[in-house]
């Protein structure tokens, strides 16, 4: 299990260097430009200085090389020391600038981090915990108006777009009865109850949308994994031998079922990071997704290839997870 | 599909089996009614309502639907309904084109991969590499920069119509070679294939003759999931602001500019919401009981 972690860790290095190179490659063919947001009356010449400062009179490989340098080595490197108050180096580390805010690109993301996670982590945990008993209920009573019901559900869930649910979400909760704000305000802390409240009421639009759309592709997963199992000699040999329906179902059937389904909800992961990018924007959500929206917008080159390359590590990562899960979940996979 | 009504015909075809199966698919049977009222009314509407979508009328501006306005007008007085049948034709000729181009990418992929051994690492790598990238992020990048190229080359409407869907094809293609990579290499194995390479055909023929008939059934399911995924991933690009411009609406683009008066004006949400939503959960609906009808296993129980 251990030697083929490394490897496929080991295999995952030159695939993301191609991915780094073709994204950097792709975003430097773009006409942006860290000067095009200043003032006109800036002589040409502090212009070009503006510009030399960025690095952008070295060649290309130069650069790539010199932002791989920065992404891979110097801030991680910055992540360990802010994390345990170590003090690695002499703190010269070229960083990542953006171009909009003059700041390093990877303080922009620490700051917008965590509005993405809560809002992708809970409306994923919400999405498997209505997925999970629709797709098991289904299963079980297959072809009956619960399991037709489901299949709907399901269907509707991932073939309603999230920009539509969003919308139509507002309508009804925000402008006609009134429960839920309309925007996120990121600037809410949360001290007392009251304030939770507020909380969780102006999260509880975004996430849900985002569940609704997780639960409609888990539940079908679910439904297809059971469905399989049910079928299997070992559920006839448990009802045989007089076990309860329930125990049948939940101790034997549900674990089983479960592999296929968590390597699914795994995969899913960076899937859910590029939904969010979508709720943001329709709900104000300052999180990553806005982040990225507004670096295109704005043709910050630096910032948009790092949040793109992270994406791509992250559906690596998850992917490589998903593997190794299914590895320890399913004794007849041995990777050896 | 035959004519023939599979079980009371005498004679039982492939074609009249899978069209048994599917009519006994309530899902699909309903997605194709829905799906085909939709069309109908993108192909005909405009010739029957005949408001002109661009149509300007400043006094009749957010107006409440009418027997002269069945959906309500915009902002500056657009009829919503022509809009909304306009926006249509766009967005499910973006569908079907970006569909075909990755249907045609995936199908060569995946034969090539299946049928030569030495091209099969290769292509396999650049699929896991294709499939590794994060393609909404990149489609916004990829928008951003040739949008103005392909504005100037082709014209505005022709130009972001080109860039849509070719980048929707060449991102979507994946599944497709996947899956038909799998059906080749046991399709490789069979008799009938070493029987056909024994008498000297050529490889081009054995695809074309052999290998690709027996494969239709995953290609047409990939080709509906793959209309409904180009349709969504368009309304997404241009729900964000980067896809289809104003006066050459899409649905997508119509949501997205009636998302800011969505408090005046709910109709402009829901329509064009509706309609991405119908289509998409129709041909959603098709592709399950296609899959269900051509599936062996399945089929006569």
């Amino acid at each position: 299990m251990l030697t083929y972690t490394l490897r496929r860790l080991f295999f995952a290095i030159p695939t993301l260097l191609v991915i780094s190179f073709l994204i950097f490659a792709l975003l430097d063919l773009s006409p942006g430009d860290p000067t095009s947001n200043l003032p006109l009356t800036i002589p040409p010449e502090v212009r070009e200085q503006i510009r030399q400062s960025f690095g952008l009179g070295e060649p290309f490989m130069v650069r790539y090389l010199k932002w791989l340098h920065q992404f891979s080595i110097n801030e991680p490197l910055n992540v360990l020391e802010q994390m345990t108050g170590w003090t690695i180096g002499d703190g010269g580390r070229m960083r990542v600038i953006s171009w909009q805010t003059r700041s390093p690109v990877v303080d922009l993301i620490a700051e917008r981090l965590p509005q993405t996670l809560w809002v992708v982590g809970l409306s994923y945990l919400l999405g498997i915990l209505i997925a999970v008993p629709i797709g098991v209920l289904s299963a079980w009573k297959q072809y009956s108006w619960f399991d037709q019901f489901g299949t709907f559900f399901a269907m509707v869930g991932y073939s309603v777009p999230t920009f539509f649910t969003g919308l139509v979400f507002i309508m009804i909760f925000s402008v006609h009865l009134g429960w839920l704000p309309m925007i996120y305000d990121t600037n809410l802390k949360v001290t007392d109850l009251a304030s939770f409240w507020l909380q969780v009421k102006q999260m509880a639009m975004p996430v849900m949308v985002l569940a609704l759309y997780n639960a409609g592709q888990i539940s079908r997963f679910m439904r297809a994994s059971m469905l399989d199992n049910l079928n299997q000699d070992y559920v006839r040999t448990a009802r045989a031998k007089g076990m309860g329906e329930s125990k049948v179902l939940l101790v034997h059937v549900l674990r089983n079922s479960l592999i296929p389904v968590v390597t699914v909800i795994a995969i899913g992961v960076p899937q859910i990071f590029g939904g969010a990018i979508i709720t943001e924007q329709i709900f104000r959500v300052n999180g990553l997704g806005q982040l990225l929206i507004s670096g295109i917008q704005g043709t910050d080159i630096p910032l948009v290839q790092t949040l793109t390359f992270i994406f791509a590590i992250l559906i690596v990562l998850f992917n490589l997870i998903a593997d190794l899960l299914y590895g320890i979940l399913d004794p007849r996979i041995r990777y050896d | 599909m035959t004519e023939i009504t599979g079980a009371a015909a005498p004679e039982r075809t492939l074609w009249s089996d899978v069209w048994y199966q599917f009519r006994h698919h309530r899902g699909a049977v309903a997605g194709v009614i829905i799906l085909g009222i939709i069309v109908l009314a993108i192909l005909i509407g405009p010739w029957l309502h005949g408001v002109d979508p661009q149509h300007i009328d400043i006094r009749a501006r957010n107006a409440q639907p009418s027997l002269a306005h069945p959906m309500g007008t915009d902002n500056i007085g657009r009829d919503i309904f022509a809009q909304v049948l306009q926006g249509g034709r766009v967005s499910l000729s973006v569908g079907v084109t970006a569909m075909l181009l990755s249907l045609l990418l995936g199908t060569l992929v995946g034969v090539l991969a299946g049928f030569f051994r030495r091209l099969d690492g290769v292509l396999m790598r650049l699929t896991d590499l294709f499939l590794a990238l994060p393609l909404l992020p990149l489609l916004l990048v990829i928008i951003m920069l040739f949008r103005d190229t392909l504005r100037g080359l082709f014209g505005p409407e022709t130009g972001i119509f080109l860039l849509i869907v070719f980048i929707i094809g060449i991102t979507s293609w994946m599944q497709t070679a996947r899956i038909v990579r799998g059906d080749v290499l046991t399709l490789k194995e069979q008799e009938f294939v070493l029987a056909a390479r024994s008498i000297g055909t050529p490889s081009h023929r054995i695809i074309l003759r052999h290998v690709l008939p027996n494969i239709l059934s995953p290609i047409m399911v990939s080709a509906t999931l793959g209309v409904a995924n180009a349709i969504i991933t368009e309304s997404a690009l241009s729900f964000l602001g980067l896809g289809f411009p104003s006066d050459f609406p899409t649905w997508g683009r119509l949501l997205f500019d009636g998302a800011n008066f969505m408090m005046l004006n709910p109709a402009r949400v829901i329509w064009p919401g509706l309609a991405i939503s119908l289509t998409v959960l129709s041909i959603n609906f098709i592709g399950d009981g296609l899959r269900d009808a051509l599936d062996p296993r399945i089929r006569g129980r």
